[in-house]
């Protein structure tokens, strides 16, 4: 591998700590965690804002490295990998940062690794469950937020409760977000729901979590997908059409010590900004989006926070049909997306880029087929956008 | 409906289990069992913060307190769950009088009565085989 497209010479250890205590009694695994990246962030003369990279392994509590990046406040990561490979975990995370530092995706990574086994807190996720008697050892919000009942329909609820409040967005231009994933899903013959429904029938349909009613809820279904990214080498040696990689850009979003929460937009407002510019292309210039559907909410926030439309004009741009594909401006989801097609294991992202690769391979169903389609956009928001979310951003382009 | 929900006519509530507790977080149940309500401030920058931690989410700080809160404030923004077997329930975020947003169910309220930007107090409520956790009703 030559040395200008490896690693070598191109990333630096510059901070290290290792925690003083052999048994903590008295100290939480959050804040072990914690407490060595300060310790490494001291040692390296640096503060946690200057943080754009975190890397954790299973022994993080929580959701990825959601819990811990909102437990510490870093409010500037830009690339998160929590790749598991037990205790070899942070030796492959310094070879990764040094592959996202050489690739311009962050320029100081935070790894940790803590735990205390000798206090009941051996396995990765061990005390996610609440009560049991003991002190536990899991995520550090769960005992403050687990206990009240909160799933995704009414965490994104409340999203669509507070961007009613402040934007004055109505049920009935959530429902055409569904309307027009519907008139997609008619045409595919493996869609969970095939019928094209009304705005009437989503606002008459029972209501689940306010504001939301059923119909603006994705499909729960079984299933899956996959991937093959290749070098531009093995991809000319392949005989099929060539959608190339453009940009990317991630995010963490969460309540942030509850300062000044804001429920109105998504980590997408970081993320896609980074995916524009790494791609060199507009909102304007995009032929076809996918955009992660949990909830009619989700995709008329990221639709705003992506830039497509001004923040809290999302209402009046996904009605009348707007996201129709043939009909409308921004064709989305001509699948059927998650509120139509599939949502295999509640997890929406790779059906995102897979109709996206279809789309510019000009290989998606005839009558959803977006004309000359050669630049494609495929957002999603892991987690929840009530809570604490990640947002990816992928830009693709057909070459040739 | 379950018998807690006949407590006020028509008024929404919810078992709640038992909060998952660490000996970070002991200090705030504790204080809970007596009735009071406790937030953190770090003694650096200030401010104050809530899920409660050891370390400051602004500045990095181990520096910080417990503090007793009024538990006053209000809605920031609500959503009352329809599907559950016990009755309708509300969960929601209060924003504190000292700033920090809270997430938590509201009771002794009806479905429809809730509004954001409406007064609410803290209260606490049993919980199955565990201290009380901070719920809100309408100040």
């Amino acid at each position: 591998m030559s040395t200008d497209t490896g690693i070598r010479g191109k990333a630096y250890l510059m901070g290290a700590f290792e925690h003083p205590l052999r048994d903590a009694p008295d100290t939480s695994t959050p804040q072990l965690h914690a407490e060595c990246a300060r310790g490494a962030l001291i040692d390296a003369g640096l503060t946690k804002d200057d943080v754009d990279g975190y890397f954790c392994a299973g022994d993080a509590p929580g959701f990825g490295g959601l819990s811990m990046i909102d437990y510490m406040g870093l409010k500037n990561v830009r690339h998160l990998d929590s790749t598991e490979t037990g205790g070899s975990s942070y030796i492959v995370h310094v070879g990764h940062a040094a592959q996202a530092i050489a690739a311009g995706k962050c320029s100081v990574a935070l790894i940790t690794l803590a735990g205390r086994p000798r206090h009941g807190g051996r396995r990765p996720g061990a005390g996610m469950a609440a009560g049991g008697g003991g002190l536990s050892d899991g995520p550090p919000e769960a005992g403050f937020e687990n206990i009240y009942g909160g799933s995704t329909h009414n965490t994104y609820g409340m999203c669509a409760m507070r961007h009613m409040y402040e934007y004055g967005t109505t049920s009935e231009q959530l429902a055409w977000i569904k309307v027009a994933a519907s008139h997609h899903a008619q045409w595919n013959e493996h869609a969970f729901l095939k019928d094209v429904v009304t705005v009437e029938d989503v606002v008459n349909s029972r209501m689940i979590a306010d504001p939301l009613h059923l119909l603006d809820c994705c499909v729960v279904t079984d299933g899956g997908g996959a991937l093959i990214v290749t070098s531009p080498e093995v991809a000319k040696s392949l005989n099929r059409p060539k959608v190339r990689v453009l940009g990317a850009g991630e995010a963490p979003k969460g309540p942030r010590g509850g300062l000044g929460l804001d429920l109105t937009h998504s980590g997408a407002v970081w993320s896609g900004p980074r995916a524009f510019e790494e791609a060199g292309v507009k909102p304007a210039d995009i032929k076809y989006a996918s955009i992660y559907d949990s909830f009619t909410i989700t995709v008329l926030m990221q639709i705003e926070d992506l830039g497509f439309c001004k923040k809290g004009e999302g209402g009046r741009f996904v009605a009348d049909g707007n996201l129709i594909s043939g009909v409308g401006k921004l064709p989305f989801n001509t699948d059927g997306g998650g509120l139509c097609n599939n949502h295999p294991t509640n997890r929406g992202g790779i059906t995102k880029v897979i109709e996206a690769v279809r789309q510019l391979r000009g290989e998606a169903h005839p009558k959803v087929q977006v004309a000359n389609c050669d630049l494609a956009i495929a957002h999603g928001t892991g987690g929840s956008l009530g809570t604490r979310h990640a947002a990816a951003t992928l830009i693709m382009e057909r070459e040739g | 409906m379950s018998e807690t929900d006949t407590t006020k006519s028509g008024a929404m509530s919810r078992p709640i289990p038992a909060p998952m507790i660490s000996v970070e977080t002991k200090p705030f149940w504790d204080a809970a069992a007596q009735g009071r309500f406790l937030i953190k401030r770090c003694t650096e920058c200030r401010k104050a913060f809530w899920y409660p931690r050891a370390m400051c989410p602004f500045c990095m700080s181990p520096e910080t307190v417990w503090e007793e809160s009024s538990g006053e404030g209000e809605i920031y923004t609500y959503s009352v769950m329809h599907r559950s077997p016990t009755g309708p329930y509300a969960i929601g975020y209060v924003t504190l009088n000292e700033g920090p947003a809270v997430l938590t169910n509201f009771v002794d309220v009806a479905p429809n009565g809730l509004a954001i930007g409406m007064k609410v107090k803290v209260k606490f409520q049993p919980t199955e085989g565990g201290p009380p956790a901070p719920v809100f009703a309408p100040a």
